[in-house]
């Protein structure tokens, strides 16, 4: 067996004379949590609905956990777990209602469904809201039971396409860290939409960057950072509210920093070069009383490389693409440009 | 993909649409209200002959007196008492035509009665004895109706007025006398026993139509509603074949149809006084060919309304003419030739026939094998067709 989980070959999708998907090529490796990182309109919907057999592709053809979609889509189902932007769920039926009916509907027989219902609801502590209905739930605790209802079938590969769109930043903690556990718990391969940095930052193994239906990047998430930065340089903000000549000094002429630069009377912004670059610094500043009260590692971050990369900043691609309304939330909060 | 896992997909499927259904305190209720509300207003808009009592009529008895005979009281006094027997009438006294004519326009009375000043004197001189009758023409249909009833009345008084000439002016019996007066006799006799009425005929139309409306409009609202959702790609995106659940929404679909099948049915006998000549079983068997002949015209229209707006504007527009032209409402025979034409193309024309024979006339299956050929055709034809559509549609 491959270690190969997903295979996309120049995958494509036409809707009419537009190109919505355009000639994708891409691998997830099995156990990665693999991101899709792009605006609003990017296609990355259609992306994962071509490889949950949802849509068929235009052009080009993939292969998930090692069929076909398009000539054994019934294989491909029986290996996924789909989580969409607008969730799956029977707002009527209570929460094991809903995750019955899935579950019948892989042929699971019911006394291991039972079990493994009350299983899952443990897992997102949901336990006692398991015979309440839907319409019940706050939006957060519906995404809970969203998320494992496509765990019923104990995919090997789960898609996520904007998880955390129009909840809390509670819930939107608490999902990610679902995420996380699921992939490291049941050694689950997930690839996951998402419009936000921070969130394929945090989350991802490895991360494509999708633009008007085309990846223009693709790496880990230092990895992309550092094609931004062309090194393993590091700049970062100290806030020292002691600081004078003699701390300035000292810092100058430490070996592994390449430029100090004073803003104010208590801020100083450093480069450095180096694994161990900011360890060394500290000491120095301690060694010469230094208090130091903040420190911001003002390393690029994702905005930088897609800003770097497309040559636009992240943003609703407006003319295009309409905000998909997710059913009982606000639309996905918009990435805050990064605070100076 | 086995048939018994298809079957087993669809049954949750169902089981799933049924309990979704089941919370709806709304849908609940419109159930039963729905097939209610259809039998009552079809009550209303065609009033049937006995539906017709205690209408206000305004009486104007003008007449003269001659030699101290007045055959205008004893005309109004026999009139009283027919009325007495039938109560159609609530009448009062008016004073003369004009006096009628503003009662009418006030909403007042519903028509009017006057003897003229000379109907004792004309009688007696040999002449015939006029009576005018008024209607409210702003409301045909009951203008139409009073107007047949009160010179029906009349007429009776003045054939029973005719026979006492008869035998004391030339001494023809009184057992004779309808004889002399009226050589013709004619006798309305149904094939089925009791009188027939209206509900009889609209109530196995309207049993048609409910469960042909369940299925044409439920069945593409459910799914476009479940697209729209979002819930449907579940569905989808598991290892389940297209057609458990298609099957499943249509199994869904036709319970609750049937249910209210049913209902009416109940509604027709219990308070309409509708009695069933033929066999339940047959009607039964009626409804399920129904459902059968009208789910491939659901799917059809399932797969090419991509939005539940959609959905409903297509429905609307083949479901109208569908009501009206099928004979549920009236009668087919009595439309124009082209638009008798036009109905036999409908399903629902033969599924209505069908179950008016058996509900009504009590007939058995040969006489319906046309009804039912046309059915099962028609739905095999459709399905064809519709299969094939929505599975395309279903992965755009
Ligand atoms: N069924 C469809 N018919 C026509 N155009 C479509 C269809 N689905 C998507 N598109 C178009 O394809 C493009 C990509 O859509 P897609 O939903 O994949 O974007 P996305 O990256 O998921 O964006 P979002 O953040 O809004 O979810 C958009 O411009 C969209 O308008
Ligand atoms: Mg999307």
């Amino acid at each position: 067996m491959s270690d190969v989980a997903i295979t996309a070959t120049r995958l494509t999708k036409k809707f009419g004379d537009f190109t919505a998907v355009d000639h994708i090529s891409f691998n997830v490796e099995k156990g990665e949590i693999f991101g899709l990182l792009g605006p609003n309109g990017a296609g990355k919907s259609t992306v994962i609905r071509m490889l949950s057999t949802l849509s068929t592709s235009t052009e080009g053809s993939a292969t998930v956990a090692g069929f076909d979609v398009r000539k054994e889509a019934a294989k491909v189902r029986e290996h996924i777990g789909l989580v969409s932007e607008k969730m799956i769920m029977y707002d009527e039926l209570t929460a094991r209602e809903n995750l019955t009916l899935f579950g019948k509907l892989y042929d699971i027989p019911s006394d291991v469904l039972e079990k493994r219902i009350g299983k899952l609801l443990d897992f997102v502590r949901m336990q006692q809201w398991a015979d309440h209905r839907i319409d019940t739930f706050s939006t957060g605790m519906k995404q809970r039971i969203n998320v494992i209802r496509a765990l019923v079938n104990q995919p090997e590969i789960l898609f996520l396409d904007e998880p955390t769109l129009g909840l809390d930043p509670q819930s939107t903690a608490e999902v990610r860290e679902l995420v996380r556990r699921i992939n490291i718990e049941n050694r689950t391969t997930i690839i996951l939409t998402t419009h936000m940095m921070t969130e394929a930052d945090m989350l991802c193994d490895r991360i494509g960057i999708i633009d008007r239906g085309k990846i223009v990047a693709m790496d880990t998430p230092a990895g992309l950072k550092r094609s931004v930065s062309g090194s393993d340089a590091a700049l970062f903000e100290f806030e020292i509210p002691n600081l004078d000549s003699n701390i300035l000094s000292s810092v100058k002429s430490t070996g592994s920093v390449s430029s100090v630069v004073q803003d104010d009377p208590t801020h100083i912004k450093v480069s450095s070069v180096g694994d161990d670059s900011f360890d060394i610094l500290v000491d120095v500043l301690r060694k010469n009383g230094a208090q130091i009260r903040t420190v911001r590692n003002l390393e690029p971050t994702l905005e930088d490389v897609f800003l770097k990369i497309t040559g636009h900043e992240v943003r609703d691609e407006v003319a295009k693409a309409p905000v998909p309304q997710r059913r009982g939330g606000p639309p996905g909060m918009r990435p805050k440009k990064r605070v100076r | 993909m086995g048939l018994r896992r298809v079957v087993r997909h669809s049954a949750w499927i169902c089981w799933k649409d049924l309990l979704e259904f089941s919370r709806s305190k709304l849908r609940m209720v419109m159930l039963v209200l729905m097939p209610l509300f259809m039998m009552m207003m079809v009550g209303f808009i065609f009033p049937t002959g006995d539906s017709i009592s205690q209408q206000p009529i305004a009486l104007a008895n003008q007449d003269l007196a001659v030699n101290g005979t007045s055959l205008g009281d004893s005309f109004v006094a026999q009139l009283e008492a027919v009325n007495e027997q039938t109560g159609m009438m609530d009448l009062s006294d008016a004073v003369g035509f004009d006096d009628i004519k503003s009662k009418i326009q006030d909403g007042e009375v519903m028509g009017g009665i006057i003897v003229p000043s000379t109907f004792t004197s004309d009688i007696l001189a040999g002449r015939q004895g006029n009576i005018t009758v008024l209607t409210d023409q702003s409301n045909p249909q009951m203008s139409a109706t009073m107007q047949s009833v009160l010179t029906q009345v009349i007429e009776q008084m003045g054939f029973l007025m005719a026979e006492q000439n008869l035998n004391q002016t030339y001494g023809v019996s009184l057992e004779q006398a309808p004889a002399v007066l009226k050589p013709y006799n004619v006798e309305l006799k149904g094939i089925v026993p009791g009188d027939p009425n209206y509900f009889e005929f609209v109530a196995p139309g309207i049993m048609a139509m409910v469960v042909m409306m369940s299925l044409m409009t439920g069945l593409p609202h459910a799914i476009s509603y479940e697209k729209d959702m979002g819930t449907l790609d579940g569905m989808l995106a598991a290892p389940t074949s297209r057609w458990a659940i298609i099957l499943g929404k249509v199994m869904a679909q036709s319970s609750t149809g049937l249910i209210q099948g049913f209902i009416i049915l109940l509604l027709s006998v219990l308070l309409f006084g509708v009695s069933i000549q033929g066999s339940i079983l047959l009607v039964l068997l009626l409804i399920i060919l129904t459902v059968f002949s009208f789910v491939g015209l659901g799917i059809l229209i399932t797969s090419f309304a991509d939005k539940e707006e959609t959905a409903t504007m297509v429905m609307m527009t083949l479901m109208f003419p569908m009501m009206f032209l099928s004979g549920v409402f009236f009668p087919i025979q009595q439309m124009p030739s082209f638009m008798q034409t036009l109905a036999s193309f409908l399903p629902l024309t033969y599924a209505a026939d069908a179950l008016r024979k058996v509900m009504v006339l009590g007939a058995g299956t040969e006489a319906i094998l046309t009804d039912v050929l046309v059915l099962a055709v028609f739905g095999s034809v459709l399905l064809a067709v519709a299969v094939p559509m929505f599975k395309k549609a279903m992965s755009r």
